[in-house]
């Protein structure tokens, strides 16, 4: 469903992305992992086209993708929930989900998909007029979440859903990411400082290191492997 | 506004204000005979809506062509630009209008009401109060009711998080400049209504005058800008008036705003109602 070619991304004149190959395939959990500065955060930035490549491509649903404008690429059902999670912390909750749903014009659908966030996230409900800068950074995660999920998205990018939160709350919001890709036949490329979780919810993973591909294969296998387990699974 | 979505301030808006004004008057010039037959309140309404329309496309093409380039530049090289498009705009009119002072056509017919108490205005000045509420009003809800001014406020807290919910962030905006534009048009037109001449340099001092009434209420607050601008008003007036009692000229009160601007970034650089914004990271 998403394949990158050979991306090469840089800031100014520091590369940061020395040509990145990788796919994910319809339906499945892939994830990133990777050390502080790796390049993950980059690699989905690049994906939604708010960074530019220097070389390489980007194909989406069969069709090349490389280089266009943000909100072009989220009209294609890319959606993104950033590094830091990014809510509008003067907005109240309802207005952040509405602009999450800022491309969908059917009303039906967007009350629904609503509804399901709600329902996914009973605190969001709760905190619907408060402003979501007052939200807990749990919650403001969750309400990243379920904005992107107002995009109707068919491919779901994820950065550290985890940072920044109570273990147990971690393993909620894991257990969602598992059920929206049930649920609404989602396609997710999660992104992870957390190695253990991501390797456990999803299919196949990537390892970066300096902008690179190190290593990849199916979770499981990576969870096995001693240079993955001694670097990234603190065993 | 403005500074809101781009968080610069934008040295042209008063003279914008003056291009409005002079549409006021061209448009009176030229439409003149085909409105004659019109009650005032139409062509009055016609002339304001035409010349906010054209100020609005100006604010658009200067946002396209002199601010836009320079977006992922340092804020200082826009700030700059700014500047020199207020230049830029106050000797082109000195060119085209010419350097002296024109008098504005009288839109709202000359006419004093006096009420109970002793009360005594004119029939413009009431005309101009009733405007401003009704664009103010129109404002707001424009901001906080619209998928536009959604997007809008979205963008102003966080350019990247609205690029990643869809927003054209270049669409909002332009269609903020042309708002700012359109509404700085009005007000020259009710500015020249009140004190009935227009000059190319007439922007400079309301312009100003509206940057602090903005410093004041909280910058990229609009309720905030209109009470500064209130407190503003009435304190300039206050002082006029009571200048001479203390034998100071009542050309002191052309110094209040200012007074007020010095002291509101000494005491509360937020503004009245300026929210220091909450963001936990
Ligand atoms: N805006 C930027 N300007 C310059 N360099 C940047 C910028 N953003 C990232 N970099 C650099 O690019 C490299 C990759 O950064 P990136 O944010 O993709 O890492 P990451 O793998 O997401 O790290 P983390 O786990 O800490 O989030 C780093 O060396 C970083 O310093
Ligand atoms: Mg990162």
């Amino acid at each position: 469903m998403l394949e990158l070619s050979d991306v090469t991304v840089a800031y100014g004149s520091i590369a940061a992305l020395h040509g990145i190959s990788l796919r994910v395939p319809e339906g499945k959990i892939v994830t990133l992992i990777g050390a502080n500065g790796a390049g993950k955060s980059t690699t989905l930035r690049t994906i939604s086209g708010l960074v530019k490549t220097r070389g390489g491509s980007i194909r989406y649903d069969g069709a090349d993708i490389t280089n266009r404008a943000p909100h072009a690429i989220v009209g294609r059902g890319l959606c993104h929930v950033p590094e830091g999670r990014m809510v509008f912390a003067n907005l109240t909750v309802q207005e952040n989900l509405r602009m999450g749903a800022y491309l969908q014009r059917d009303k039906a659908w967007i009350s629904s998909q609503t509804e399901y966030v709600f329902n996914m996230f009973p605190r969001l409900r709760e905190r619907e007029k408060q402003a979501a800068g007052t939200l807990s950074g749990g919650e403001q995660q969750m309400l990243a979440i379920g904005r992107a999920l107002l995009g109707r998205p068919k491919f779901l990018m994820l950065d550290e859903p985890s940072l920044g939160i109570a273990p147990l709350l971690v393993k909620a919001i894991f257990e969602k990411i598992v059920e929206i890709n049930r649920d609404q036949g989602l396609t997710i490329l999660l992104v992870e400082q957390n190695a253990n979780l991501a390797l456990d919810v999803s299919s196949y993973g990537y390892v970066l290191e300096t902008g690179k591909v190190l290593l990849e294969g199916p979770s499981a296998e990576l969870k096995a492997n001693p240079e993955v387990q001694a670097a990234y699974l603190g065993a | 506004m403005v500074y809101g979505v781009l968080r610069f301030i934008n040295f042209a808006h008063g003279d914008v204000f003056m291009l409005g004004a002079f549409s006021g008057v061209y448009l009176n010039k030229w439409l003149g005979p085909a409105l004659a037959g019109l009650p005032w309140g139409v062509s009055l309404l016609i002339i304001l809506v035409l010349s906010m329309a054209i100020c609005a496309a100006l604010g658009i093409v200067i946002e396209f062509l002199a601010y836009r380039p320079l977006r992922s530049r340092p804020r200082l090289n826009v700030l700059i630009t700014a500047i020199g498009v207020s230049l830029l705009i106050e000797y082109s009119g000195q060119l085209i209008f010419g350097a002296t002072q024109q008098p504005f056509p009288q839109l709202i017919p000359a006419e004093n009401l006096t009420f109970t108490g002793g009360l005594a205005v004119t029939k413009t000045q009431v005309i101009v109060l009733v405007t401003v509420v009704a664009l103010l009003i129109g404002l707001r809800f424009v901001v906080m009711k619209s998928r536009l001014g959604l997007a809008m406020r979205a963008l102003s807290l966080n350019p990247t998080a609205s690029a990643l919910m869809g927003v054209n962030n270049s669409v909002v905006i332009s269609f903020t400049f042309g708002l700012g534009s359109a509404l700085a048009a009005a007000g020259g037109i009710l500015y020249a209504s009140l004190y009935p001449s227009v000059e190319p340099f007439m922007g400079i001092l309301p312009g100003l005058k509206a940057f602090i009434a903005a410093v004041l209420g909280g910058i990229g607050n609009i309720p905030g800008a209109a009470l500064g601008a209130l407190i503003i008003g009435i304190t300039e007036t206050l002082v006029g008036g009571y200048s001479q009692a203390v034998g100071l000229p009542s050309g002191y009160k052309e110094g209040v705003a200012f007074v007020i601007l010095i002291l509101m970034l000494l005491f509360k650089p937020s503004g009245l109602l300026g929210k220091i914004e909450r963001e936990k990271v």
